[in-house]
């Protein structure tokens, strides 16, 4: 991805920040400038808001025919995952055996390279997501 | 002096390992022999997706989360590692970055071989000190490189850990820091280069001990203290049997090294070994316990930090790091490779 | 709006076409279709052409002035319109052509789509192919086009029990009908076993639960009913053209084991054309994927909702079946050139309706209708025809 392109969106690849409506309170991500419930009541007050970062996976698979970007990482798991603010969103599940992965899985975002535009080129990190440690601390 | 110590800390160990025993395996060695040698059991291996950025990111974001310090309150951040994931490009800004802490800061990526993450403790207490800053953040990290086959294979690492310098909300005060830096080439990576060269047993005397042992030595005179003084002392550890062997020379017991060894278990994680020790001990220090820690970064210095527990450590929640030590999956020498992105 | 009719329809070979260019293809479909209308060059009021990234495959946009190029029409100087909503690009150029006549704008009008998709890796292809999704927060993190069906699929399976075997049998079914297609990419049989057994491309989609990279073009020629009488005795007509979009992004779906476009899309044509799931003979649906099919089947009311597994492994569409689908082998066997597929399954629907589907012929076949889906669900295009 371009440069300017992932410079972007910075935020929400590094930090989950998406967007509240200030008219319902519905949380979205990727970060929306209309609330498609609340439609026109809602711009001027959509305002910026951070996932925790914790979500329950929905459905999942595991790519072993990658685009050229993540040839060599292959395989891989991909999840639906329903955020914990209702909001779903698509990541990579990392640091877990194919068979760990399954629907109801609880997962917690972390912080990893997505991939590098070749050699020379950037290198461009976000989210992705691992099985969430239970006895973790709030 | 106004008081300047540790607000906060957090370490990150990648979930992978990887035995001497495999990699003795694949070029016909004896990985007992070699394990004994070296006093390195397994290994670290990053995931795919693992660098310096993510591993002092992971890291950082445990030291902001368990401090409770705002990341806005960060004035500074440095990134000490010799693996870098660029060579023109801070780490420190994604860091920053991912933690929140920009645009009102400043920020900078450190290299001084294993002891880069020290070195930016160091500043950071220097700008908590002089009131530039009200907290900083040091991290020390690496994915660090070993040529296949090399005897550094054995232990070179992954992993890394941060400490928020400050001046209030401390779990533990730096009483004092000394340095002892030479130039002395035992050690070194020529840019572009994938790999380091090492003067073998070069890298021992002249090298590790004779800065370990004198900058500890600086620390216990100006401090006025013997080793008996402190509860847990640690050094750097590029294997497991250095730092077991300048505590006897210095006069410290097996059981003062003990609880901040990782490396028979992680390797050396490099810029990360010392912070990562560290961090182990403040897991179970009391408040009042004497900790005495000096790194070593080849080309060459150490520092030296005497640090003393607070009462501040007991509501510190700090369990992470034992669990990244116990949650581990062992890797064979083909998926280490494909791990190390040897085979794209 | 006036009553629409389709007057001639043809299509390339489908496959690894090595030694034809995508002008090539654009210009054996157009004009086969322009000679089964028996239409003549100065009859045609404008072009449509459907396709999805002609750009990335072969680096050639303007699709529009490049079909009336090729097939000899610069001179007249007409309309030409390139239509895209990715995999669904044929089936919107179709209603884009409908719409035109049906508004009286036109009364001749050629609707083409094409793809030439094996000029590049296979590997760049998956990329291309990925376009269809939300580049910034699916295809950016790794997704692939079988890996959004596969997290449907998984969702199918978890939420209505459907199988690996049932998703295989769609596989088998339409490489079945795929022999009886001259035309089609694939002449061969498969069985269960061999889908089960096929690298695992997107878990739990394997090699042969997916449509292949494919290249081709088919083109249909659209007329009012009234123009259609003079040209042939055999118009087909066009009972109901709907659209219907939804979120780009799998993760903004409402529902995650159907596709809800495909579904409004299907309610707005049973309504246009007056008729209901149960009067349709026969159906052309989008089986990019095995599962896409078992989705489509409860998205048109073919079967109720978590029964498409069953109904597949049961024969309710098979040939003989009570509603054959994808009797020209689908997506999977006949080969899917994205930008053409909409207007091959429109190809498909002639043949059957007018009697000239040789060995494939369905016994009944009155009514047929098309499913076309872009992305993973974001567009859909549903046609109902009819032989008058």
């Amino acid at each position: 991805m371009a440069v300017p392109r992932y410079w972007r969106e910075i935020p929400q690849r590094y930090n989950l920040v998406g967007t509240k409506c200030g008219s319902c309170g519905k949380i979205y991500f990727p970060p929306k400038v209309v609330c498609p419930t609340c439609r026109r009541k809602s711009l001027g007050h959509m305002e910026d808001c951070a996932l925790a970062g914790r979500g329950t996976v929905e459905s999942y698979t595991i790519i072993y025919a990658p685009p050229p970007h993540f040839e060599g990482e292959e395989p891989y798991t991909m999840a639906l995952i329903k955020m914990d603010e209702g909001c779903y969103l698509m990541g990579q599940v990392v640091d877990l055996e194919p068979q760990e992965i399954h629907i109801g899985l609880r997962v917690e975002a972390c912080f990893r390279r997505i991939y590098e535009d070749g050699t020379r080129g950037a290198i461009q990190y976000g989210y992705k997501f691992k099985k969430m440690e239970e006895a973790e601390t709030p | 002096m106004a008081t300047v110590g540790i607000a906060g800390y957090g370490a990150y160990v990648p979930k992978y390992r990887i035995k001497a025993d495999e990699v003795a395996r694949v070029w016909g060695k004896k990985g007992e022999a070699v394990s004994a040698g070296l006093m390195v059991y397994e290994k670290s291996v990053p995931a795919i997706d693992e660098d310096t950025a993510t591993i002092s990111v992971e890291a950082a974001r445990r030291a902001v989360r368990s401090s409770g310090i705002n990341p806005v309150d960060i004035g500074a951040v440095y990134v000490g590692s010799e693996s870098h994931p660029y060579a023109v490009k801070p780490t420190a800004t994604i860091v920053a970055e991912a933690i929140r802490a920009t645009p009102d800061m400043t920020a900078a990526d450190y290299e001084f071989a294993c002891k880069a993450g020290t070195a930016a403790i160091q500043t950071c207490m220097a700008l908590v000190k002089s009131g530039m800053i009200t907290y900083g953040l040091a991290v020390g990290a690496d994915v660090s490189q070993a040529a296949p086959g090399d005897a550094l294979e054995y232990a070179a690492s992954a992993g890394g850990a941060a400490f928020i310098l400050g001046g209030d909300h401390l779990i533990a005060e730096i009483n004092h820091t000394v340095s002892f830096t030479t130039d002395t080439p035992d050690f070194w990576r020529r840019e572009g280069e994938p790999y380091p060269g090492h003067g073998e047993r070069f890298t021992g005397e002249p090298a590790y001990f004779r800065h370990v042992v004198s900058a500890t030595k600086k620390m216990l005179e100006a401090m006025d203290t013997r080793p008996g003084d402190y509860d847990y002392v640690v050094f750097h550890q590029p294997n497991g049997k250095f730092p077991l062997r300048a505590a006897k020379k210095l006069g410290f017991t097996k059981e003062q090294v003990q609880e901040g060894l990782l490396c028979p278990v992680i390797g050396n994680t490099y810029s990360g070994s010392t912070p990562l020790g560290l961090s182990a001990v403040l897991d179970v220090a009391q408040p009042g316990d004497r900790i005495l820690a000096t790194s070593y970064g080849s080309g060459a210095g150490s520092d030296s930090f005497d640090l003393t527990v607070t009462e501040g450590i007991a509501d510190y929640p700090r369990n992470h790091l034992r669990r990244m030590l116990e949650n581990k999956v062992y890797l064979d020498y083909a998926l280490y490779m494909k791990h190390r992105g040897a085979l794209k | 709006m006036r009553e629409v009719a389709l007057i001639g329809s043809g299509v390339t070979e489908f496959g690894e076409l090595w030694e034809k260019s995508l002008a090539d293809l654009v210009a054996e479909a157009g004009i086969t279709a322009i000679m089964d209308a028996g239409i003549d060059g100065t009859d045609i009021d404008a072009l449509y052409i459907g396709g999805m990234s002609a750009g990335r495959f072969v680096g050639q946009e303007h699709l529009g002035s490049l079909a009336a190029e090729v097939a000899g029409l610069s001179d007249l100087h007409i309309p030409a319109t390139r239509v895209e909503a990715a995999c669904a690009s044929g089936g919107l150029a179709l209603h884009s052509g409908y719409l035109a006549v049906a508004s009286g704008a036109y009364d001749v009008v050629v609707v083409g789509g094409a793809e030439k998709m094996t000029d590049v890796p296979g590997t760049e292809a998956t990329n291309i192919l990925a376009s269809a999704a939300n580049r910034e927060w699916e295809a950016f993190f790794g997704a692939t086009f079988p890996g959004l069906y596969a997290l449907m699929a998984r969702y199918h399976m978890h939420k209505h029990g459907t199988t690996s075997k049932q998703l295989a049998q769609v596989a088998v079914k339409n490489h079945h009908n795929g022999t009886l297609n001259p035309k089609a990419q694939y002449q061969r049989k498969i069985s269960v076993e061999d889908v089960l057994n096929s690298t695992m491309v997107a878990d739990p989609l394997h090699l042969l639960d997916c449509s292949p990279i494919t290249d081709g073009a088919a083109a249909v020629v659209v007329a009012s009913v009234e123009t259609a009488r003079q040209f042939t005795d055999q118009p087909v007509r066009i009972m109901a053209s709907c659209h219907a979009s939804d979120s780009i992004s799998l993760s903004e779906r409402s529902r995650f084991d159907a596709l809800p476009a495909a579904v409004s899309a299907a309610r707005c044509a049973y309504r246009q054309a007056g008729v209901e799931p149960t009067d349709i003979d026969f159906a052309e649906v989008h089986d990019c994927f095995t599962i896409a099919e078992i989705m489509a089947i409860e998205d048109l009311g073919f079967v109720d909702r978590g029964q498409g597994g069953p109904a597949t492994e049961d024969g309710l569409t098979a040939r003989d079946g009570d509603i054959p689908v994808n009797t020209s082998g689908g997506l999977k066997s006949k080969g899917h050139p994205v930008g053409a597929t909409g207007i091959a399954q429109i190809h498909e629907l002639m043949l059957q309706l007018r009697g000239q589907a040789g060995q494939r012929q369905v016994e009944k076949a009155d009514i047929g209708l098309s499913h076309n889906v872009g992305g993973s669900g974001g567009t859909a295009v549903i046609h109902i025809l009819e032989a008058i």
